[in-house]
């Protein structure tokens, strides 16, 4: 969040904030319409309905002007420099910035049709159908059926035992975790391993039944394999739920995927196909990002 | 020369001995280009050499001032003519005082026998020698090991090693300071715990229910048989205590709890410190605050519904007490809470728990530890609080769970029996001992029982 403090706001810091002297290439004229996204930003059935987003930190504006559509059931892959707002955007889907003293959302962000910013809003019920998984795996330290027994305990999706032990099965099940654990479920979580950590916290999300999964960075803690067995998930997972993730590693933002947005400085320069965008990005900033002149 | 003298001497010959070695090393670096062809950097050469100017010396001086004086007294006591070298440890004392009163010329020699001021010369004779002497030693040893660090400051010998060697042992015995004054406490009240009970049985003293210490001074004396019985103590004390910590435990707890999870950075940083302030309050505050201002409320309002009150109760002392600890919980379990890391909260936030159950379920397993600790610190402070119980509670012991009636507590009582004119030996005087033991191991349970749970209970975070 620090770093979004320290960017450069208007658009002649934007040339010399961002971009190491010594990868510059690009042609200085180079500059961002304030809310003009090129490519495909919206949808014709979709799940988040976002229009002119901005979000303060105190003084500072993280997010300038976005406006995005995100599809029901797709793979939606934020990428970016450090810094360019893609996580601070993320939060506001599930309204995870409330707990920000000094951060403000404004514009209009819409879950099927209901305002997520609405003062009578019930942050509870919109988390529950919203989930999220973090870049460092957070287990509880509890134990691995209590963990993914939490969020089904607090909203009360389970009348019996028998009931929760079935959700809490299937979750690991889908996490691909069952049979890892199935034989350990008392054993403490934050004795597993950090891939198995995240893939706990995956199951641990999708046992509310959630229809979104908000995803931070959730492999950039994890080894290779780890890595892989994650993507592997996402890939599962996005037959029956839609999911944004955030990520720095552009092979798996092409990999997961299906649709890829481009941020930068707050800006959303870019949203295509994740096939166009890194095949033949439409904007300069977008390909200058993704051939690694820059970011 | 005086022991007090001789101390910063000595630290001034060991700052001289730092400088010359500092300097030294520079000018034995010099020709060989620079402190990067030292084994070490000037620092641990200079250090070294303080350190075996002062260390030796001080050791010496130590055991001087230790020793000197028992070594006078029995030379002078053996110059004694044989008639008069006194036969019980009381009379060689008063023999003694003698001696150095008129040494230290309190004591006109006219009034006292031959061979008492002659061994009053004796004593000053030994002081004066033994001054001198002590004087010489000292600051040659001092001068010595100086000068033979001094003459050790050379390229290849590592003066870092002996250095950080010399610092752990000083480490060493700092730690060993606490432990062993601790061990002593203990030990010297074991044994004049061992005598009391010497003088009443162990049985009456743990199972007795009734307290009453005057014991008779003159075998002629009515009315004060004396009874031992630490049952209504210990009743009292946990009575008061159980009071305090049912008032300081849920409000200092559920304080930190907001200071933590809900309040603004601005309202944390202003609330917190004047929470801590309510522990700076000195206790005799408490005290007459509690004595003149929450005792007789309580007593109105007990007689107002209809209740019988004494003007001094349990319940006033408890209260205030209560009050007095709140920040050694708050305070604790805040920061306990505070270090519970941010994203565990987030996890739990982000699967739609509200912030209570967020607090419940997540943080406060995970903070356990740190919260026992607080009550811990908290039931220590009650249990060993004194001046709040003597102003509001009273010292009188009954035997009762009436918290509107009036108690005393095992410190209370021992601040009564050591002060007033008593023999030391008397069963009155020993018994303090005794219920300082008690009070020793009823706390030591406590922390072992209180650890025990926690490891039981507590969510280990990382």
């Amino acid at each position: 969040m620090n770093t979004l403090n320290t960017t450069v706001s208007n658009e002649a810091g934007l040339q010399n904030a961002a971009v190491t002297p010594a990868k510059e290439e690009r042609p200085a004229e180079t500059v961002i319409e304030e809310g003009q996204t090129v490519g495909t930003p919206f949808s014709d059935d979709p799940k988040f309905r976002l229009r002119n987003v901005e979000v303060f930190y105190g003084a500072d504006r993280a997010i300038k002007n976005i406006s995005l559509d995100i599809a029901r059931n797709e793979v939606i892959a934020f990428i970016g420099p450090s810094g360019c707002g893609k996580s601070t955007f993320l939060r506001c889907l599930n309204r995870m910035n409330d707990s920000i003293d000094i951060c403000r959302v404004k514009g209009a962000l819409h879950l099927d049709d209901q305002d997520i910013y609405d003062p009578k809003r019930d942050v509870v019920e919109l988390r529950a159908r919203v989930g999220m998984v973090f870049q460092k795996p957070n287990p509880f330290p509890k134990s691995i059926y209590d963990n993914v027994a939490y969020g089904p305990r607090i909203h009360g999706l389970a009348n019996r035992k028998s009931d929760l032990d079935d959700i809490v099965e299937n979750s690991l099940r889908k996490a691909g975790l069952w049979n890892e654990v199935k034989d350990r479920l008392d054993a403490t979580a934050t004795g597993m391993s950090g891939g198995q950590q995240q893939r706990l916290c995956i199951a641990r999300a999708i046992a509310v039944s959630p229809e979104v999964v908000l995803m931070d960075e959730p492999c950039s803690a994890l080894d290779p394999i780890a890595t892989a067995k994650v993507e592997e998930l996402i890939a599962e997972l996005s037959a029956s739920y839609t999911i944004v993730i955030v990520t720095h590693s552009m092979q798996q933002a092409a990999r997961v995927s299906h649709r890829t947005a481009y941020f930068h400085l707050g800006h959303l320069v870019e949203v295509n196909d994740t096939d166009k965008v890194f095949t033949s990005p439409e904007h300069e900033l977008t390909e200058s990002y993704i051939t690694g002149r820059f970011g | 020369m005086q022991t007090a003298n001789l101390l910063p001497l000595v630290l001034v010959i060991a700052m001289v001995a730092y400088a010359l070695a500092y300097m030294r090393s520079r000018s034995v670096a010099a020709p060989l280009g620079g402190i990067r062809n030292l084994k070490a950097l000037p620092f641990y050469y200079a250090a070294r050499a303080a350190l075996w100017c002062a260390i030796p010396a001080l050791i010496i001086l130590g055991a001087w001032a230790g020793f000197e004086g028992k070594v006078i007294q029995n030379m002078v006591i053996s110059s004694l003519p044989s008639e008069s070298v006194p036969q019980t440890p009381g009379e060689a004392s008063l023999v003694l005082s003698q001696i150095s009163n008129v040494a230290a010329g309190k004591l006109d020699p006219n009034f006292v026998p031959a061979e008492i001021v002659g061994a009053a010369d004796l004593l000053g004779q030994l002081r004066a020698q033994s001054s001198q002497f002590k004087t010489t030693l000292v600051l040659l040893i001092a001068l010595l090991g100086g000068t033979f660090a001094w003459t050790r400051v050379k390229p290849h010998i590592n003066a870092r090693e002996n250095v950080e060697r010399t610092l752990r042992w000083i480490f060493f015995v700092c730690a060993a300071v606490a432990i062993l004054t601790t061990v002593g406490i203990v030990f010297s009240v074991i044994f004049e715990t061992v005598r009391f009970f010497g003088k009443v049985p162990i049985t009456e003293f743990l199972f007795g229910t009734s307290w009453s210490p005057q014991t008779a001074l003159r075998a002629d004396q009515v009315g004060a048989d004396g009874a031992f019985g630490i049952i209504p103590l210990f009743t009292g004390t946990l009575l008061i205590s159980f009071i305090a910590l049912a008032v300081s435990v849920p409000v200092g707890l559920l304080s930190a709890v907001y200071l933590s999870e809900y309040a603004t950075k601005p309202m944390r940083a202003t609330l917190k410190p004047m929470l801590e302030m309510l522990a700076g309050v000195p206790t005799v505050v408490y005290g007459f605050f509690a004595a003149l201002t929450v005792a007789p409320f309580i007593r109105d309002l007990a007689e107002g519904i209809g209740l019988e009150a004494s003007s001094q109760s349990a319940l006033a002392a408890g209260l205030v007490m209560g009050i007095m600890i709140i920040p050694f919980v708050s305070s604790l379990s805040d920061d306990v809470i505070n270090a519970v890391p941010q994203n565990l909260r987030d996890g739990s936030l982000a699967l739609g728990a509200t912030q209570s159950e967020t607090m419940k379920n997540v943080i406060f397993p995970a903070a356990l530890p740190g919260i026992m600790g607080g009550i811990l610190l908290a039931a220590s402070r009650a249990i060993g609080e004194t001046m709040i119980v003597v102003m509001a509670a009273g010292l009188a012991a009954h035997l009762t769970a009436n918290p509107l009636d009036s108690v005393t507590t095992v410190t209370v009582q021992i601040v009564t029996l050591l002060t007033g004119d008593q023999e030391f030996d008397s069963a009155k005087t020993l018994a303090a001992f005794a219920l300082g033991m008690m009070l020793f191991i009823v706390t030591l349970l406590l922390n072992v029982v209180a650890l025990k749970i926690v490891r039981k209970y507590r969510e280990q975070y990382d």
